[in-house]
């Protein structure tokens, strides 16, 4: 039957400050545990398990007195890399981004997905597949972290250096994420209008979505996007818009508007996409890109003047016993380069060299493209990171000779499956 | 043995320590061989009249102690064994018992009513002992005022024993309108109707139907308030702690007494004992709390127009409110400020006008700004006083648009009082209500701070001068200076203290040597201010800090240096080297989580760990603490190199982890083991074996404070994230704790808050064990060791959401296991994540939730679930 106390604090603070420092303390370690778990799932199980073979030594090839950062002095000299995984080496685009230079570049341009260039029309395009239009531009990965946004072109050279609304992507005073939060995403620069279109959604807010299908990054591109303000005009502190490309179903409907609507940007072609399929770095018969002369002012290559050459040209690379393979995994070979020649030049191996096709040695055996005898034309751009692909060369042959045509993909369509996926288009527009 | 009993419980009460040892002895090897014979004897003894007093209160109090327990654990061991004694034992007991209430020894009485509550408490939820309410009804009606009396206690006792909803309603009623009956003004005994007017305090919560009904609350009101203007001093004051009770529990009830309330108190307050004005007071300060409790609930959701409702008492009874209490403010005893107990009408006068304040915010300003300016410049120093402390109490509360151009006057005037008034009780003030103008009008949520660059100078040559006054206003100074620097904490590195940032400190230390520093706490207010200046410190100033290092290193090696010590030299060595060792901990994590100062701090890091080892050497709980505390930060800020220092330490964790008695010490420990997981990751892995046996020795233990268990949970995690797959060996032992913890919490009856929010604790402390485990075989080929935990897991974190009673923290972690687990277990997993309602529902109402941080937790899950689901 004891009353309450009567007594209250008098002139004095109601908490003490040992309290005060048992409540910081606790506070601390609240927040270094939420830290390391989030930490312990950022590093996604499967990602970026570089080979650890091909890579330093790719890079000696390349840059042999580079003593700039190389990778393998990278994954030596950086601590959180081995703090954050003890067991299982992962370099993740954070740690990447700390990496200078030629191996920056070198790093960053195999990390994006290429598309093949659409030889056949793929089974089931209207069950299994996307598709929207590509707008025209530089294709780049926009990486946010540590306060700001960088693009980098295919080849991993940078684009922009810039404050961005993307999570973590501008030093602003309101703290948008925790500091090791981080964005990754497939874009296409379109000069024009100055923005970023968003293609494809690889990493959010740390989180990775390399093992996640096609439908579900659509989906989680779509829904987070917007919510962080990326897509709003641009200002002080978020210098390029970024934008979606609207995605369709693969069906009659979805195919006409991709092809004939008009969007906000300059198309190039259009790009299909298997529903099913995981981000995968590298060449992927999953992701397919289409043209023709009306959604696109590229379909046949062109030089370095702007003009499209007589004749196909090619960009093969040399390899040690002279043969010169395309980009694809595993290569495919197209021609070979005689020992004489090699030894008479300065090329090494690894060096990109431009090739003119002569038609009439050309010859498609089995499906199988084959080019003969080849005509050399130069050593590529510098910038070149990559030959060109089998499916480039292959649909840049039929786009001179008997281009797949609309009309062919049309007709792939089973005509049972049309018009019901209205309302799905919806949703991927929003 | 029965003849014995008396003189055991005699020689038990022995001046003579060997004969109450043995006394003792013989009392637990009784109750050891023959519990139900050793109950009988007692109860026995107690009632009967033939036997010495000491003997019988002896004989109760030993009952009441074999039926009731502080640890929750405990006492339900002890109801279990009572109920689980033979019948007639129990029987026995209860008769002897309730026979003592008729005994003319009033401590018997007594005694015998306690235990009598005890036994209701464990028997009446269970359904026994039915007829016990009836029989004490009865005995209200005996004519003999002692048995009234001892049975009106009893009912007292046994309401407070007993949860409300045990008994029905016409047994509370009648409980009821014995204890009101007794209460009356009719009632010539006032033994009875203090006893009555007692039981009733204990008996409100079982009053919620009487207190709905109209009629019956008049009268229940009526009784109680007659019984405030009783002429026994002692009815009066349990009749206002009545009304004080009344005024939280129903608070909703009260609109049509207040006026009479209002006079009733004003009346006490005036003219009454203290004890009972206090009473008085107290009843408006706990209408204060209601009030601001629920005003800030309509601040914080707008939708709240939910069951509580504010009715502005204290609003409407300002005009009259501030006036009585403005004259509590005169009644101040010489030299209050120098006893640390004392506890009278001015304080609390001056503590009620400060809620007033804070409830009712600008009105209060023109009812007391008069009787400042009245006042101030009085030569009568208790008028001085008053008008101060009127002043420093309403500054919280007001807007700042309201104080802000009273205080820019003030401020001059409170600096020259505190410099240069002759009384040492104003000064005290003073310095207080300075401390409080700090507090609330300057710092970066206000947004015109009353402190400028131009009078901060002033300001702190005037508190640092005060820093060397008489020990109670230096300790107030020191408190002022607190409030002062805490306001530049965010004030980035142009801070303006920064110029006289090592002027402050060296005043500082200067106070902590001060010969007289014991006195008023003034030592502890110094350190608290130097840790503050710490916190606040800014790159420009750390190396100031820095230099404090060595200093403070130097203080506590000296502490260490001592020998041969008193009683009392050891008590305030040891309250010295726990100040030491927090002042060190704020400074390790100050400047050891800065990249630009973390580098040249470490140099100390040897030093520093040394000195907290010879700390622990000579134990004392709360250095313990300090110094535990203190390790957890060095840990962090040194990482991996902690592992030089683990072989000295690791016999001291053992022991926090064992102190089961000083449980902060032993929760603290297992926070400190979390930082060290963390600092060594995989290092820690030589000293987990020890680790886990005493964490799982913990949580087994029914002597470990409660609190403690969901830490240790949150540190499975901890240290499963630091050493991976290597957790193989412990999943044995924790799963199945986890299991049954997470069976035991996710349907846990939460009957009040406060369960609730241990239950929700237990649920955090369990998830992030969850989730430690998952994350830390993630990648690794054992993986597959969890899979057989997984449904089990699943339908724990279903249950939590059907459950509903879940809070943020918990649905964060929650969701994020969800996630955890789809991502270590991937495909495997698949199609028991699809069954769950987890996975649907409760993951879609996390990605839609407001709340960022559990949606970027279902957002990980929602990612996680679909990779291994697509994988």
């Amino acid at each position: 039957m004891a009353p309450h106390e009567l007594r209250r604090p008098f002139k004095r603070p109601a908490i003490s400050d040992q309290q005060r420092r048992r409540d910081l303390a606790l506070i601390r370690q609240t927040q270094q545990r939420s830290d390391s778990q989030n930490r312990a799932r950022r590093l996604a199980s499967s990602l970026f398990d570089l080979p650890s073979h091909s890579f330093p030594d790719a890079c000696q090839a390349d840059f042999p007195d580079n003593v700039d950062v190389g990778y393998a002095i990278a994954l030596e000299q950086s601590p959180e890399l081995e703090a954050s995984s003890p067991t299982v080496r992962h370099l993740d685009f954070v740690q990447a981004s700390k990496l200078k230079g030629s191996a920056a570049r070198h790093w960053f341009a195999r990390q994006l997905m290429l598309t093949e260039w659409m030889i056949d029309v793929p089974p089931n395009l209207d069950r299994d597949w996307y598709v929207f239009a590509r707008p025209a531009g530089k294709r780049c990965f926009v990486v946010s972290s540590n306060g700001s946004t960088v693009s980098r072109l295919r080849n991993g050279s940078v684009l922009h250096h810039f404050p961005s609304s993307l999570p973590n992507g501008a030093r602003t005073k309101e703290i948008s994420a925790p500091s090791h939060v981080y964005c990754i995403l497939d874009c296409i620069f379109h000069e024009p209008d100055q923005t970023y279109y968003v293609i494809d959604m690889v990493c959010w807010r740390g989180y990775s979505l390399y093992d996640c299908s096609a439908e579900f990054r659509f989906f989680w591109l779509n829904s987070k996007l917007s919510e962080t303000g990326a897509c709003n005009p641009p200002s002080t502190y978020h210098r390029y818009r970024f934008s979606v490309v609207p995605i369709y179903d693969c069906n009659r409907i979805g195919l006409h508007k991709a092809y004939t609507g008009g969007f906000a940007f300059v198309k190039d072609g259009l790009l299909f996409y298997n529903r099913h399929a995981h981000y995968q770095t590298g060449n992927t018969p999953l992701a397919l890109v289409w043209k023709d002369e009306l959604c696109s002012q590229y379909v046949l290559d062109t030089d370095s003047e702007g003009h499209v050459p007589a004749e196909q040209q090619v960009v093969l690379e040399l390899q040690d016993d002279g043969k010169l393979t395309t980009s694809d995994d595993p290569p495919i070979l197209f021609g070979c380069l005689e020992k004489e020649i090699i030894q008479k030049s300065s090329f090494q191996a690894g060096n990109f060299l431009r090739f003119s096709v002569i038609d009439e040695c050309v010859r498609i055996v089995d499906g199988k493209l084959e080019l003969g005898d080849l005509k050399f034309v130069g050593k590529a751009n510098r910038a070149r990171a990559f030959a060109d692909s089998y499916s480039k060369v292959f649909f840049q042959y039929t786009a001179r000779h008997s281009p797949l045509q609309f009309q062919d993909l049309i007709a792939s369509l089973d005509p049972n499956l049309d018009e019901n996926s209205e309302s799905n288009d919806m949703e991927m527009i929003d | 043995m029965a003849m014995e009993i008396t003189q055991i419980l005699l020689n038990a009460q022995s001046i003579d320590a060997a004969s109450r040892k043995h006394a003792e002895e013989s009392l637990k090897q009784f109750q050891d061989q023959n519990f139900p014979s050793f109950l009988l004897s007692l109860s026995g003894e107690l009632a009967n009249n033939e036997k010495p007093v000491d003997s019988r209160k002896l004989a109760g109090l030993i009952l009441k102690n074999t039926l009731d327990a502080k640890e929750q654990h405990r006492k339900n061991e002890l109801a279990q064994r009572w109920l689980s004694l033979d019948a007639s034992v129990k029987a026995q007991v209860k008769a002897c018992l309730l026979q003592t209430l008729s005994s003319p020894v009033p401590d018997a009485r007594s005694t015998a009513s306690q235990v009598i509550a005890k036994i209701a408490g464990i028997e009446l939820p269970q359904k026994q002992w039915p007829e016990l309410i009836g029989i004490l009804l009865s005995n209200i009606h005996q004519l003999q005022p002692h048995v009234k009396q001892a049975t009106l206690e009893t009912l007292g006792y046994l309401c407070e024993e007993v949860s409300p909803e045990v008994a029905d309603q016409d047994q509370v009623n009648k409980i009821l309108t014995a204890v009101v009956q007794g209460m009356n003004a009719s009632e010539g005994n006032n033994d009875v109707r203090l006893a009555a007017t007692r039981a009733l305090y204990n008996a409100l919560g079982f009053a919620q139907a009487n207190f709905s009904n109209d009629m019956e609350r008049d009268y229940i009101m009526r009784v109680v308030c007659e019984a405030t203007l009783s002429p026994e001093v002692k009815i009066r004051q349990a009749a206002f702690e009545c009304l004080v009770a009344i005024s939280t529990t129903y608070y909703d009830k009260l609109a049509s007494y207040m006026q009479d309330i209002f006079n009733i108190t004003a009346k006490a307050v005036r003219e009454d004992e203290e004890p009972v004005a206090l009473q008085a007071i107290e009843f408006w300060s706990s209408i204060c709390d209601e009030e601001i409790d629920i005003l800030d609930e309509y601040g914080s959701d707008f939708t709240a127009d939910s069951d509580i409702h504010c009715f502005y008492f204290i609003k409407q009874a300002l005009p009259a409110l501030v006036p009585m209490l403005l004259e509590t403010l005169l009644k101040q005893e010489e030299g209050q400020d120098q006893d640390e107990g004392a506890w009278n009408i001015a304080m609390a006068g001056g503590t009620c006008l400060g809620l007033v304040a804070r409830t009712v915010g600008d009105d209060i300003v023109p009812l007391v700004m008069p009787f400042i300016e009245e006042n101030i410049t009085k030569p009568d120093w208790r008028q001085r006083e008053a008008a101060t402390y009127a002043f420093g109490s309403i500054l919280e509360g007001p807007s700042p648009e309201k104080l802000t151009p009273i205080v820019n006057v003030a401020l001059n005037f409170m600096l020259t009082a505190l410099m240069k008034d002759p009384n040492d009780h104003v000064k005290d003030t003073t310095a207080w209500t300075l401390g409080r103008i700090f507090e609330f009008m300057h710092g970066s949520t206000v947004e015109t701070s009353v402190i400028t660059r131009e009078n901060c100078h002033q300001i702190l040559t005037v508190l640092l001068q005060s820093m060397k006054d008489v020990p109670n206003v230096a300790e107030k100074a020191c408190g002022a200076l607190y409030f002062l620097v805490q306001g530049y904490e965010d004030s980035g590195s142009a801070s303006p203290l920064s110029p006289f940032f090592h002027d402050i400190i060296q005043a500082l230390l200067s106070v902590t040597h001060r010969d007289d520093a014991g006195e008023s706490r003034l030592r502890t207010a110094a350190y608290e201010s130097l840790n503050e200046v710490v916190r606040c410190s800014t790159e420009e100033t750390a190396p100031t800090v820095m230099q404090l290092v060595p200093v403070i290193m130097m203080e506590l090696h000296q502490t260490l240096e001592a020998q041969k010590l008193s009683m009392d030299e050891r008590e305030k060595q040891n309250e010295l080297q726990g100040l030491l060792c927090g002042c060190l901990q704020v400074i390790i994590q100050k400047l050891g989580s800065a990249e630009s100062s973390k580098y040249a701090f470490m140099q100390y890091a040897d030093q520093l760990m040394e000195l907290f080892l010879r700390v622990f050497a000579c134990r004392n709980a709360t250095v313990h603490e300090e110094a535990m505390l203190a390790i957890g930060a060095l840990a962090y800020a040194a990482g991996q190199n902690f592992v030089k220092y683990m072989q000295g330490f690791y016999p001291y964790l053992e022991m926090g982890l064992q102190n089961f008695e000083e449980y902060q010490v032993c929760a603290i420990t297992v926070g400190v083991v979390g930082d060290i997981c963390r600092a060594l990751e995989e290092k820690i892995l030589p000293f987990c074996d020890g680790i886990m046996t005493h964490l799982l020795k913990d949580l087994s233990s029914n002597l470990l404070h409660r609190s403690v268990k969901p830490p240790i949970f949150s540190c499975f995690g901890d240290i499963a994230l630091a050493i991976g797959e290597n957790f193989e060996k412990y999943l044995i032992y924790a799963m199945p704790m986890l299991q049954s913890a997470a069976e035991l919490s996710a349907h846990a009856a939460t009957v009040d808050d406060e369960m609730l929010e241990y239950t929700n604790q237990l649920r955090n402390g369990i998830l992030e064990a969850y989730s430690g485990i998952f994350q830390g075989f993630k990648n690794s080929p054992k993986t597959q060791l969890l899979m057989p935990f997984a449904p089990h897991i699943l339908q724990f974190l279903d249950s939590l959401y059907n459950e509903k009673d879940m809070d943020d923290v918990v649905m964060k972690a929650a969701i994020g296991v969800l996630g955890d687990l789809a991502d270590t277990l991937g495909t495997n997993a698949g199609p028991l994540i699809n069954q769950s309602v987890s996975s649907k529902d409760f993951l879609e109402e996390c990605l839609s939730s407001d709340d960022h941080l559990i949606k970027e937790s279902a957002d990980w899950a929602k990612l996680a679930i679909t990779r291994a689901i697509s994988g």
